[in-house]
């Protein structure tokens, strides 16, 4: 009844606000149930307007959401047993408009410049239909209300990535990388769960908002019940958004088709982590230890991740460890208290990583599939929209001071992690911006300049189309100074950080970011532009042993594979012939010894049966009498 | 007298397909899709007109009772009784059946009229099992239903692998559940001399039998007795060695229908008389009974990915699958009961889909080995996509019913057990490893041929389609079954709490 007084009220964003979701819901069954009968064409043009309309339902949502503010709809109660009532319900507020903006923004040009990414392959109604499903599930993630539609959405994505990574399936190694994607992100889902479960026993609701009202009312700061819901749902965060430990996946994700890796493992799925820490930022806030645990692990994972894209080269795997790295540098803000900064990186991310991507998808395709940076170089000038999307993406990436977007939130990082004074965060933050510089310098240079080193690259294809142009052009745009002037309204939702009262030593800390990057810029023309031998330079001495250990990014891989992989195998093989099973086979095999064994004393002779009756006898008149005298 | 004829009418049609038989297979196939769909419709008629969400208060809780005197010297009756749980489960054993005679159209084409007997034959035991309410009936239910399994396996099954025949397997099945169930007899007949010293009357009725007074050594025996032989049928680790062998050999509507019924007369029989014969001593046992549900959890995970033989492989996460039924039933909650419940339904769902989908593939390949296959995406249509969707069912994907049955028993059972329910979660980071492992090997990496084997035909298409509707339904809108058997799970979440409150790990 009270929903539906709402709705009344402010009738018209609510009732637009399922369709955010089922438009491209709306579009994955068109594709499933196609049957393979659609065209090429049909199949890229029901999965792009889909989603091109719920960025128009969002942008409706967006210009509502200054006059109406949060809304609250409630489609049905999923499930109700006594207390345990999770809906089918749906929240908007500053928060879930921000990531929906992204999701549905961002992913419309992906898919757009999917439509000319995956010209002439295979099965394209199926990546539609996986695609569509994807943003689908993000949309349910960000807009649940409650912490079991959150995990519906959660896991869909999570099943949305495994497909699509493995969407070239008839190459094993494609299919395993899915498989390893999922069973990771997995081991996070498991604590996340369990995350719900404690929250739930304990507050006895899963709506979000409840929990966090009722929470500081339950625990004080620093109650262990509290710290463990947080260290739970971070565990959580942690298996999604690949941040240490539970980040090997992220780089073999890069088997899926170049949009999959700019949608999900760059500028949506990825970063639910982040959202769910901000989402759930009343917990954290009551727990300080698994807060700067957070920043700890953000701050350990920007720097593992930027030194292991030093030494890709694979471009994709660069751009890989590269978002593990500034999914760090988010988790580094949220481990301040600075959630609304980590959410504006977030954003910022998602434009210049999804640019990033594509550029390197548009050079992919053009190279016939090569994406090599030792086959590569030399195309900036055949492929010159490619080279502008990855000098103005690598700007806001390695945060070109002023007119990049990437600057713009990093920056704020940095100064929120020495706002709330966390010296060694700001150190870690400052080194890894170095780094930043110096890997995007590296693929750059790598990739566009020098010669070309392959025929492939020699015979580079120049994009066209407005599928093409198109998303890389807005892209562009939004990576610059213009994405940073958008304003996220977290104002409402999110506490301030540490570093939003004052800003006393904020210039100082911003000309030190800016030399940093500046720095590692120069640093990087003069390594990789001048000295032309950077690959030489791994290949001797101390280098070649640094090489080997970042190009397998510390060698976490083998670590899992000798921890968990093998014994697990080891374990399946003991079994295999199903151990308890063995147990009753061993007593029907008892049973059929004793049977060949009685069996022989049916020998046929007499004098034989005449033995055993005497012997009989006297066993029995023997045993009678020792009973008598017993007695 | 609605009931009888629930029981009845599955026995006379198996006469009638037996019979029919002579008609042609076409005539057989078609009486006995008749008769299972006419015994769907009843329990649906009656789930529209009886009134299941009034808890019982004071009076019967039963919404339909039947009952004559049987052998009245012994105090057995002819006792029949339904509520929610039971309609639900007969629901399930009608769908199931309808399910069993469409899957084995082409399949089985020898002594078709035999088969078809079988196969109602046991489905109205199954029935009977659902309904009995005097002990004595129960006994003769579960013992029936079990004679025309053991020929479905040995007549029509499959020869398995490395010498494993059909014979061997049935023979194993029928050896197990026989001595189960002699220990159930045993138990059943403690019971009732407990009784007759108590009060100097015998009777097997199920509603008397709940109020005898018991010492506690004496109750936790027949308890017992009782688990053990549930446990056998779950299937409990180490008690599970038939069912391997039974599912891989049985033909494919053996298999739907031991997976999707047979092994929820296990579950049923906890909740309706282990659990409320013997409240206290359940209680005790609770903790062993969870232990017991996590080792099958990881058993049957690891024992799933070492296998080669698709259907072994279904058989094998069923029993992981039933390891969360058994920590939902001993955790006693209402929500984890529920979620019993829901599980019961959805593992119904997915494991009954899932040995269609292995059928069909073998009818199309002539082989279950796992590493025959590979690369089958792009070969077989729609197929695929649709065991896709079963195995995501089968790992616990929200919007299928099997998240929402596991997560209301890990949920429910949170507050009584956390560290019960911290290790089961870890069954489902395994439960993923060994679905995505299946799916990997059967249909994706490299084709091993070009051409397209034939696709689905229309009557599969709709079963399968059928299951996955149900799937998604009860996934995202599972509240008309959860209050079906809303005051059946209350009434045995009642007798737990009764218990459960002196226990110092309750808080």
């Amino acid at each position: 009844m009270m929903e539906h007084a709402t709705t009344l009220s402010i009738a018209q964003p609510t009732t637009l606000l399922p369709l955010t979701f089922l438009l491209p819901l709306v579009g994955t069954l068109i594709l499933a149930f196609s049957r393979g009968q659609l065209s090429y064409r049909a199949s890229a043009t029901v999965g792009t307007a889909s989603i091109g309309l719920a960025a128009l339902t969002t942008a409706a949502l967006a210009l509502g959401f200054a006059a109406a503010g949060p809304q609250q709809l409630t489609l049905w109660t999923w499930i109700a047993v006594g207390d345990f009532t999770p809906g089918i319900s749906l929240a908007l507020d500053g928060l879930s408009l921000t990531m929906l903006g992204v999701i549905t923004g961002v992913g419309f040009f992906i898919h757009l410049f999917a439509a000319w990414y995956m010209r002439g392959e295979d099965g394209i109604t199926r990546f539609y239909t996986y695609m569509n499903l994807f943003v689908f599930s993000m949309v349910l993630l960000v807009l649940g209300d409650n912490l079991l539609l959150l995990f519906l959405g959660w896991e869909g994505v999570g099943l949305c990535s495994y497909l699509l990574i493995g969407y070239y399936y008839t190459h094993s190694a494609n299919g395993w990388a899915g498989f390893k994607a999922f069973v990771i992100t997995r081991i996070g889902d498991v604590f996340l769960a369990l995350g719900m479960f404690l929250l739930f026993t304990r507050l006895g609701t899963l709506n979000i908002a409840e929990i966090l009202e009722l929470a500081p009312q339950a625990w004080q700061a620093g109650d262990t019940t509290v710290e463990l819901a947080a260290f739970l749902l971070l565990g959580g965060a942690m298996g999604k958004s690949a941040q240490l430990p539970l980040h090997t996946w992220l780089a073999d994700a890069m088997a899926g088709p170049t949009p999959v890796s700019a949608l999900i493992h760059a500028a949506t799925m990825v970063t639910a982590g982040v959202y769910l820490i901000a989402r759930m930022h009343g917990i954290f806030e009551l727990a300080p230890t698994a807060l700067y645990v957070t920043g700890v692990i953000g701050a350990l994972t920007l720097l593992m991740a930027g030194f292991a894209a030093l030494a890709q080269t694979d471009i994709k795997r660069v751009l890989a460890y590269s978002t593990m790295s500034q999914i760090g540098y988010m988790f580094l803000a949220l481990g301040v208290g600075a959630y609304d900064t980590a959410i504006f990186h977030l954003m910022t991310h998602a434009f210049f990583k999804a640019l990033l991507f594509l550029s390197a998808g548009a050079v992919i395709i053009s190279c016939h599939h090569e994406q090599d940076m030792r086959r590569l170089g030399g195309l900036w000038r055949k492929l010159p929209l490619p080279y502008a999307g990855f000098m103005v993406g690598g700007a806001a990436l390695a945060a070109l001071p002023l007119i990049s977007a990437g600057f713009y939130s990093k920056d704020e990082i940095l100064w929120q992690a020495l706002a709330a004074d966390q010296q060694g965060l700001l150190i870690a933050g400052l080194v890894g911006a170095l780094l930043t510089s110096l890997y995007t310098l590296r693929l750059i240079i790598g990739t566009f300049h020098g010669t070309a080193k392959s025929d492939n690259a020699r015979h580079a294809e120049t994009g066209r189309g407005l599928a093409h142009g198109l998303p890389l052009v807005v892209l562009a745009g939004l990576s610059t100074f213009v994405g940073a002037w958008i304003t996220p309204p977290l104002a409402e939702v999110l506490p301030a950080g540490p570093g939003d009262a004052t800003h006393v030593g904020h210039s100082s800390l911003e000309l030190l970011a800016a030399a940093t990057a500046l720095g590692g810029m120069a640093l990087g023309v003069w390594l990789f532009g001048l000295r032309r031998g950077w690959l030489r330079l791994a290949n001797r001495g101390p280098g070649a042993g640094l090489w080997h250990l970042w190009h397998h990014a510390w060698g976490f891989d083998l670590v899992f594979d000798w921890t968990l992989v093998r014994p697990y195998r080891l374990t399946v093989w003991l079994l295999k012939s199903d151990l308890f099973d063995g147990l009753f086979r061993l007593l029907a095999r008892l049973v059929r010894l004793l049977h060949l064994g009685l069996s022989r004393t049916q020998s046929g002779r007499v004098r034989g049966y005449a033995i055993t009756m005497v012997a009989g006898v006297a066993l029995i008149l023997l045993s009678l009498a020792l009973v008598i005298q017993g007695t | 007298m609605i009931l009888v004829w629930l029981i009845v009418i599955p026995f006379v049609g198996g006469l009638l397909c037996w019979q029919a038989e002579r008609l042609g297979g076409r005539a057989t196939r078609l009486i006995a899709l008749a008769t299972m769909l006419c015994e769907l419709l009843i329990a649906f008629g009656l789930w529209l007109q009886l009134d299941f969400a009034l808890p019982a208060s004071g009076g019967t809780q039963w919404a339909v009772e039947y009952r004559v005197p049987w052998i009245e010297r012994f105090g057995i009756d002819f006792h029949l009784a339904l509520d929610g749980l039971s309609l639900i489960l007969i629901a399930l054993t009608g769908f199931l059946g309808v399910l069993a005679v469409l899957c084995s159209w082409r399949e089985i084409v020898r002594r078709i009229g035999f088969f078809h007997l079988n196969l109602l034959w046991i489905l109205g035991g199954v029935v009977g099992v659902f309904l009995a309410m005097d002990l004595f009936l129960f006994f003769f239910f579960w013992e029936l239903m079990l004679v025309p399994m053991y020929f479905l396996i040995a007549l029509w099954g499959h020869s398995g692998s490395k010498g494993s025949t059909r014979i061997g397997a049935a023979i194993k099945f029928f050896i197990y559940t026989q001595a189960s169930g002699l220990l159930m007899l045993v138990a059943i007949l403690g019971l009732v001399f407990a009784h007759h010293g108590n009060t100097g009357e015998y009777s097997f009725s199920y509603a008397v039998l709940k109020e005898t007074t018991l010492s506690p050594t004496l109750a936790f025996w027949l308890m017992l007795g009782f688990f053990v032989a549930f446990a056998v049928k779950l299937p409990v680790i180490p008690l599970h060695g038939w069912l391997p062998n039974a599912h891989a050999q049985a033909p494919t509507a053996g298999s739907v229908d031991l997976a999707g019924i047979l092994l929820k007369t296990a579950a049923y029989g906890m909740l309706r008389f282990a659990l409320p014969l013997f409240p206290e001593a359940s209680q005790a046992f609770a903790p062993f009974a969870m232990a017991l549900g996590l080792v099958g959890i990881f058993y049957g995970a690891v024992l799933a990915c070492g296998q080669q033989d698709i259907k072994r492989f279904v058989a094998y996460t069923s029993i992981a699958h039933m390891g969360f039924v058994l920590i939902g039933i001993y955790a006693g909650t209402e929500l984890a009961l529920q979620g019993v419940v829901v599980l019961m339904v959805a593992h119904a769902f997915s494991a009954a889909g899932l040995f269609i989908l292995s059928g069909q593939l073998y009818e199309r390949l002539h082989t279950r080995q796992i590493n025959e296959m590979g690369g089958l995406w792009g070969r077989l249509g729609s197929m695929p996509g649709i065991y896709l969707f079963l195995i995501a069912a089968s790992l616990g994907m929200p919007t299928t019913a099997n998240f929402v049955g596991e997560f209301m028993v890990l949920f429910g059972t949170f507050a009584i057990a956390p560290w019960v329910v911290a290790l089961a979660s870890v069954g489902l980071v395994l439960a993923a490893v060994y679905s995505l492992m299946l799916m990997q090997r059967v249909h994706y990496g490299p084709p091993q041929s070009d051409t397209p084997l034939k696709g689905l035909d229309t009557r599969e298409f709709c079963m399968l389609l059928g299951l996955v509707a149900l799937i998604l339904w009860v996934g995202l809108y599972p509240q008309p079954l959860l209050d079906t058997s809303s005051a059946a799970m209350q009434d045995i979440h009642r007798l737990f709490d009764a218990q459960s409150s002196p226990l110092p790990e309750a808080r």
